[in-house]
C-alpha cells in the first residue's frame, strides 16, 4: 500500500529541500553552524489540552513525507500507533493548601542544537540541517535499529510499527517552504491548527523573531537542561493566578443584598414560620 | 528498557566469543590441531551467532549493510566494523594454528587486542546513553569486559584464572547494583526539570497523552516483572559467580563433567544478569509518564 505513495521513498514531489536533496554530508556527525534554529515556542499558559494539534500532526504526516504513521488494533482491545506530536497533562501541587494546577503540555521533537539522536545513530539516516536546524530521518536509510529513540531523552522519536522505520517531527519542512501552499499554511500543521494559538513557530537563532521575543518576554524555559541538548523549542511557563478567580465575576455580583418591597415581605414571613 | 531477546542473546554470545577468542589468541594453553580446530570453530560461531541475534533488532535488516558508514560519530557503527575486523583477525590467526600448527604472536596478540576494543565498543552503545543513567557509567563497560573475560577463561579451563576472575567480576557487579540503584537520582533529571514546572509546586503526572500503550512505553519504561529484581538478581549472582567457583573448586577431582556443568551455570546467570541489565534500566522519558 505504501508503495503507491508518491513520496514514500523520501523523494519530495512538491516541496522545496528535502533528505533526498541534502548535499554528500552523508554523516551523522553535527553541523558546527546552522544558520537558522527553526523550531516551536509552546505555550503552557494558553493551551488547553484539545489534542487538536496531535490530529493535525497525524493528518498531514500520515498523506505526505515519509512512511505514514500506522496504527494497529486501531478499534481493538489493545489499540497503539505512531505519534510525532503528544500532549500529557501534568497536576502542579503548590505548597500548602492552594488548588492544585493542571498544565497541559504538547511534546514533540525539540530539535536540539546537540541531538544526542544524531549522533548515536549508525548509518546516517538521522541527520541535523546545516541550513535550518531541522532534525530529520532519511527513512529509506534507517535500518530500524531503535537506537536514537533511546538516545533522546524526550521521548520524541517513535519507530513505525508496520514500516520498520523511525518516525519523528518534521517541522513539517514539507508545508513551511512549500510554494504550492497558500502564504498562511507554510507553517506546521501543529501551529496552524491550535484553535489556542498556543503553538508559535519561528526562528529562535534570531533575537529580531517574533518566537525570540516571546521567548524573552515570558521566560521561556528548555526541558531537561540537564541533559545537554540545547534543545531550540521553549516552552512558555503559564501565568500565576492572580487574586481575581473569575474576570466576568465581578459582572455577576448581586445587584441588591437585601431584598425590597414583595421580597422583603415574602422574606421575612418565610423567617417567622 | 525492555529487554528484547535478540539484544540478550547477542551481547551473552558475543560476549562470551569474544572473550574465548582473546584466551584462544594470547592463552597459555597450546592451541594447535583439533583443541585449536574446536576453539576457534566455537569462539568464531558464537561471536557470529551474537552478531547475527542484533540483525533481528532492526526494522529493516537487508540495510544492515549501511551500518558500516558512521563510524566516526557513532559507537554503533564502530562495534560493526570492530566486530568483522575481530573476526577477520582472529579467524586467519585460527588459520594458522590449524592448518600450519604455528602461532603467529602479532596476529594473536592483534586479534586478543581487538576482542578487547570489540567488547568495550559494545559497551558504550549502551553506557553512552545519558538518557539511561543507570548504564551511563563506567561499570558497564567493565562489566561487559570482565564477564567476556569470565566466559573465555571458563572456556579455556583456566581454573584459577577463571575463579579470580569470577570473583573479582561478581564484586564489581554488586558495586553495580549498589551505584545504580542511585543513578537515576543522581542525574538531576526529575518531573520537575522534564516538564519545567518545578518553580511552581509539586509536579504529578495527572493524565498521559494516550490510554493504551505507545511504542515509547514499551520500549523505555519496562515496568513488568521488575519486582521480582531482586530474586533474580540473586539467582544470576548464584548462577554466574558462585555456582562456577564452587564447582571449579572441586574440579580437579571430577574432571570434565564439573567443568561443563560451570559453564553451563555461568552462561545461564550471565544470560539472566542481562536480562536485568535491561529490563532494570530506567530511561528518563518515564519522568513525563510518572513511571520509571
Ligand atoms: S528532541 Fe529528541 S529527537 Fe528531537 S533533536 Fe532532541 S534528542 Fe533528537
Ligand atoms: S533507528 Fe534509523 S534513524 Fe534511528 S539510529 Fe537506527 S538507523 Fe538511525
Amino acid at each position: 500500500m505504501s508503495e503507491e505513495r508518491p513520496n514514500h521513498d523520501g523523494r519530495w514531489t512538491d516541496t522545496a529541500p528535502g533528505p533526498a536533496q541534502r548535499g554528500s554530508a552523508d554523516v551523522t556527525d553535527l553541523p558546527a553552524f546552522t544558520e537558522r534554529s527553526l523550531g516551536l515556542v509552546i505555550d503552557l499558559d494558553t493551551c488547553v489540552g484539545c489534542h487538536a494539534c496531535v490530529v493535525a500532526c497525524k493528518g498531514w504526516n500520515t498523506e505526505h513525507y515519509g512512511a505514514p504513521l500506522a496504527d494497529s488494533d486501531a478499534y481493538g482491545a489493545n489499540p497503539v500507533g505512531s505519534f510525532l506530536n503528544r500532549v500529557h497533562s501534568f497536576e502542579v501541587q503548590p505548597d500548602g493548601d492552594a488548588p492544585a494546577r493542571l498544565v497541559h503540555f504538547p511534546k514533540s521533537c525539540l530539535h536540539c542544537e546537540d541531538a544526542p539522536c544524531v549522533t548515536v545513530c549508525p548509518t546516517g539516516a538521522s541527520y541535523k540541517r546545516s541550513e535550518d536546524g531541522i532534525v530529520l530521518v532519511n527513512e529509506s536509510d534507517c535500518i530500524g535499529c531503535g537506537l536514537c529513540a533511546w538516545a533522546c531523552p524526550y521521548g520524541a522519536r517513535e519507530m513505525d510499527l508496520v514500516e520498520g522505520v523511525m518516525k519523528k517531527c518534521t517541522l513539517c519542512v514539507d508545508r513551511i517552504y512549500n510554494e504550492n501552499l497558500p502564504e498562511e499554511d507554510r507553517e506546521p500543521a501543529c501551529v496552524r491548527t491550535c484553535p489556542t494559538g498556543a503553538r508559535h513557530f519561528g526562528d529562535l537563532s534570531d533575537p529580531s523573531s517574533d518566537v525570540s521575543k516571546l521567548v524573552a518576554e515570558r521566560g521561556g524555559i528548555e526541558l531537561m537542561p540537564e541533559q545537554d541538548t540545547k534543545p531550540v523549542n521553549r516552552y512558555l511557563p503559564p501565568r500565576g493566578k492572580d487574586g481575581e478567580l473569575d474576570v466576568l465575576a465581578p459582572f455577576l455580583e448581586p445587584v441588591a443584598e437585601e431584598p425590597k418591597g414583595f421580597m422583603a415581605w415574602l422574606d421575612s414571613a418565610l423567617e417567622r414560620l | 528498557m525492555h529487554p528484547a531477546k535478540s539484544i540478550i542473546l547477542f551481547t551473552t554470545l558475543s560476549g562470551l566469543g569474544f572473550g574465548f577468542l582473546a584466551f584462544l589468541c594470547v592463552g597459555p594453553s597450546p592451541v594447535t590441531g583439533w583443541g585449536a580446530v574446536a576453539g576457534f570453530a566455537s569462539g568464531l560461531a558464537l561471536a557470529g551467532a551474537g552478531l547475527m541475534a542484533s540483525a533481528f533488532h532492526l526494522g529493516h535488516p537487508e540495510r544492515a549493510l549501511k551500518a558500516f558508514t558512521q563510524w566516526r560519530s557513532s559507537w554503533l557503527s564502530r562495534e560493526g566494523w570492530l566486530a568483522c575486523a575481530t573476526l577477520a583477525v582472529t579467524g586467519a590467526n585460527a588459520a594458522f594454528a590449524v592448518f600450519a600448527g604455528i602461532r603467529v604472536p602479532p596476529l594473536a596478540w592483534l586479534g586478543a587486542v581487538l576482542c578487547v576494543i570489540t567488547l568495550t565498543a559494545t559497551s558504550m552503545i549502551y553506557a553512552q546513553l545519558k538518557t539511561v543513567p543507570r548504564w551511563n557509567h563506567w561499570t558497564t563497560t567493565a562489566l561487559f569486559l570482565l564477564l567476556a573475560f569470565c566466559g573465555g577463561a571458563l572456556l579455556s579451563a583456566m581454573t584459577w584464572t577463571a575463579v579470580t576472575l569470577l570473583a573479582g567480576t561478581g564484586l564489581v557487579q554488586c558495586y553495580a547494583w549498589r551505584i545504580g540503584d542511585s543513578r537515576l537520582r543522581a542525574s538531576g533529571t526529575t518531573s520537575a526539570t522534564a516538564t519545567g514546572l518545578g518553580g511552581s509546586g509539586a509536579v504529578r503526572s495527572f493524565e498521559p497523552p494516550h490510554t493504551g500503550d505507545s511504542y515509547l512505553t514499551r520500549e523505555m519504561i519496562h515496568v513488568i516483572a521488575r519486582r521480582h529484581s531482586r530474586k533474580l538478581r540473586r539467582t544470576a549472582f548464584l548462577l554466574s559467580f558462585l555456582l562456577p567457583v564452587a564447582l571449579l573448586s572441586a574440579a580437579s577431582a571430577y574432571g570434565q563433567a564439573i567443568w561443563a556443568a560451570a559453564i553451563c551455570a555461568h552462561v545461564a546467570g550471565v544470560f539472566v544478569l542481562r536480562w536485568l541489565f535491561f529490563a532494570e534500566a530506567e530511561h528518563v522519558v518515564g519522568f513525563y509518564y510518572g513511571r520509571r
